[in-house]
């Protein structure tokens, strides 16, 4: 259960909005739940509904349309690369396809240890650093910027390491 | 004096710590207005400056201040940071390097309409600049700018930050109203607008990042001041973010009115490989295409002179495409973003990016015809104007004037590519039967 192992983190989620608008705290609790336990479970969707007082389905809803958020069990690691027109002229199409080449996988697919994702994202606001990933964990998100094939392959390595972080 | 207005934190080591901030003058306006000034007299000042908003629009951030309607309590201010234009990345670094200037900001924006909450809605990607701002909000606290009875006056401030999820749309004020509420980010049929119906129902300043951090210095020193910098009628500096094929992308503060060529050429050192400029986008991937011609480059890069080249400015997020690009293929690019951001509220948005992106994978792929390119057009011209917002809008622009304007990529597509063999194979066929 969510609200006894974050008790105090949801308390203090809530007290950021009026009383009467509690349901303006879904989006940090899911980020909450997603945190916990890698992707927001149903439980944790009728929780957070139980919790704000709306309908479990306002909160899946609200899961389906934020693509930050998780209902499946992903990769470990998500590495998502920005292929956005900015991006893209600086050579982030082919970045891309190589370290998808590199890994062995496809845009969208999980190397088969299960560590890491590679997806294609869209603008990271970050386009005069391109190309560019953020790489998203139990750890939160970081940008990786001024990539190259060399830099991205090494830091793939260090994070296959038993004891990287966010694992 | 500095050239810098916003990004201070480039010449001033550490700006990023309250104490340093404080050193140069922080929190010294914020104080002044408290203390010493009507709310009116705050909106008075920042009218005059002619600050206008630096999110895109444009519109006159004093009179949107004015706006708020008196009649209705409490007041929300609502700092938009949620960044998502592709080849937008200056609120980022703002909110890195300068973030005390910006809260400021924020902070004598509210006291202006008298608003006791404020919140900051940032895209989930900031994820880490929302722990930092965090830190420096509770810092302020600890100082006693910002908390119950500021000042020894009534006034009272809390600030707040909401991270977004990953979604274009929410930078659309409304829809970024709905996504704070709890609620799906679709934007909402307008008017009323914000200052009358804005957060949980009540008046409520919408200002972007970069808008609200000019704050601080109009106020210290003055709306004459701020004047002097800029043109007539778009006064202040601009924050230029310069991306795409130039040499030294980046961030370029400058005064508006700068023309497109000292950005591209003196700041960015000019176009990989020798190449020339094909076309410029001067407002990320909502832009229209602008022929890069001599005439274009020396045109002052402000809110007037732009839409003479059949333009916006927008939020000055410059994308520099040279000349060994063609055109179908930044359709093609534009288009999958939009087709992906589009929230789904509106049928023509929807379903028009929807069928555009179809249509431009076809044309780039060499498989379509010219009527394809026709129908492209059509299918752009029927989104126009007939959408909540303006996604559907921007999804348009680069359509539209890429087709019209650069008219020969296009035909080169269409005749070089798979369909003029297959119409070729496909006559032949019926000629033989």
């Amino acid at each position: 259960m969510l609200s006894e192992k974050y008790e105090q983190e949801i308390d203090a989620i809530l007290a950021k909005y009026p009383p009467d608008q509690k349901r303006s705290a879904v989006m940090p609790l899911l980020y909450l739940a997603q945190r916990a336990d890698g992707f927001i479970t149903k439980q944790a969707m009728n929780e957070i509904a139980a919790i704000l007082g709306v309908e479990p389905t306002e909160v899946g809803s609200i899961v389906g349309f934020y693509t930050l958020y998780s209902d499946k069990p992903v990769g470990t690691y998500r590495l998502q690369v920005c292929t956005d027109l900015p991006c893209a002229l600086r050579g982030a199409d082919e970045f891309l396809e190589k370290l998808c080449e590199n890994l062995g996988i496809k845009v969208g697919q999980t190397t088969s240890d299960g560590l890491m994702t590679v997806e294609a994202v869209m603008c990271l606001a970050a386009c005069d650093k391109a190309p560019l990933f953020q790489v998203q964990s139990g750890e939160g998100l970081a940008y990786h910027e001024n990539q190259t094939m060399e830099s991205a392959l090494g830091l793939i390595d260090q994070l296959r390491s038993p004891d990287a972080k966010g694992r | 004096m500095s050239q810098y207005i916003l990004l201070r934190h480039r010449e001033i080591p550490d700006l990023n710590q309250l104490e340093v901030y404080r050193k140069h003058g922080g929190f010294e306006a914020f104080q002044k207005v408290v203390t010493a000034m009507q709310p009116e007299e705050v909106t008075e000042v920042v009218k005059a400056s002619g600050l206008r908003g630096r999110g895109g629009a444009g519109f006159p951030t004093g009179m949107k201040w004015a706006f708020t309607d008196k009649k209705s309590w409490p007041h929300y201010v609502v700092a938009n940071a949620d960044e998502s234009e592709p080849g937008t990345f200056k609120d980022r670094e703002i909110m890195e390097g300068n973030p005390f200037q910006f809260l400021e900001g924020v902070a004598i924006a509210a006291y202006a309409v008298q608003a006791h909450a404020a919140y900051i809605y940032l895209r989930g990607e900031f994820w880490k600049i929302a722990a930092s701002l965090d830190q420096e909000i509770s810092d302020l606290e600890a100082a006693g700018l910002l908390g119950d009875k500021l000042f020894g006056s009534d006034y009272s401030l809390r600030i707040y930050t909401h991270l977004g999820a990953g979604a274009y749309i929410c930078g659309e004020e409304t829809a970024m109203l709905e996504s704070l509420e709890g609620k799906l980010g679709q934007p909402r049929l307008r008017p009323p607008f914000p200052p009358s119906f804005g957060l949980y129902g009540k008046p409520t300043v919408v200002n972007n990042v970069e808008t609200l951090s000019n704050v601080p210095l109009i106020i210290a020193r003055g709306a004459d001041w701020y004047r002097s910098i800029g043109t007539d009628k778009s006064p202040g500096t601009k924050i230029f973010s310069l991306s795409g094929r130039v040499n030294r992308p980046g961030n370029y503060e400058l005064p508006l009115g700068t023309p497109f060529r000292e950005l591209i050429y003196v700041h960015g050192d000019g176009i990989p490989d020798g190449r020339k400029v094909k076309a410029i986008m001067a407002a990320g991937a909502s832009s229209a295409l602008i022929v890069a011609t001599e005439e274009a480059l020396d045109t002052p890069m402000d809110y007037e002179s732009v839409p003479r080249l059949g333009a916006q400015l927008g939020s000055a997020s410059v994308i520099v495409v040279d000349d060994s690009v063609s055109i179908d293929w930044v359709l093609h690019k534009t288009l999958h973003f939009f087709s992906h951001e589009s929230c789904g509220k509106c049928t023509p948005c929807r379903e028009g990016t929807y069928w555009m992106r179809h249509i431009i994978d076809r044309i780039y792929a060499g498989e379509a015809a010219w009527q394809d390119v026709e129908l492209l057009n059509e299918v752009a011209q029927q989104i126009k104007g007939k959408c909540l917002c303006a996604l559907g809008e921007f999804s348009i622009e680069a359509v539209v004037s890429g087709i019209e304007r650069f008219e020969a990529d296009f035909r080169t597509r269409v005749s070089d590519g798979k369909a003029a063999e297959i119409r070729a194979a496909m006559e032949m066929e019926i000629r033989n039967t």
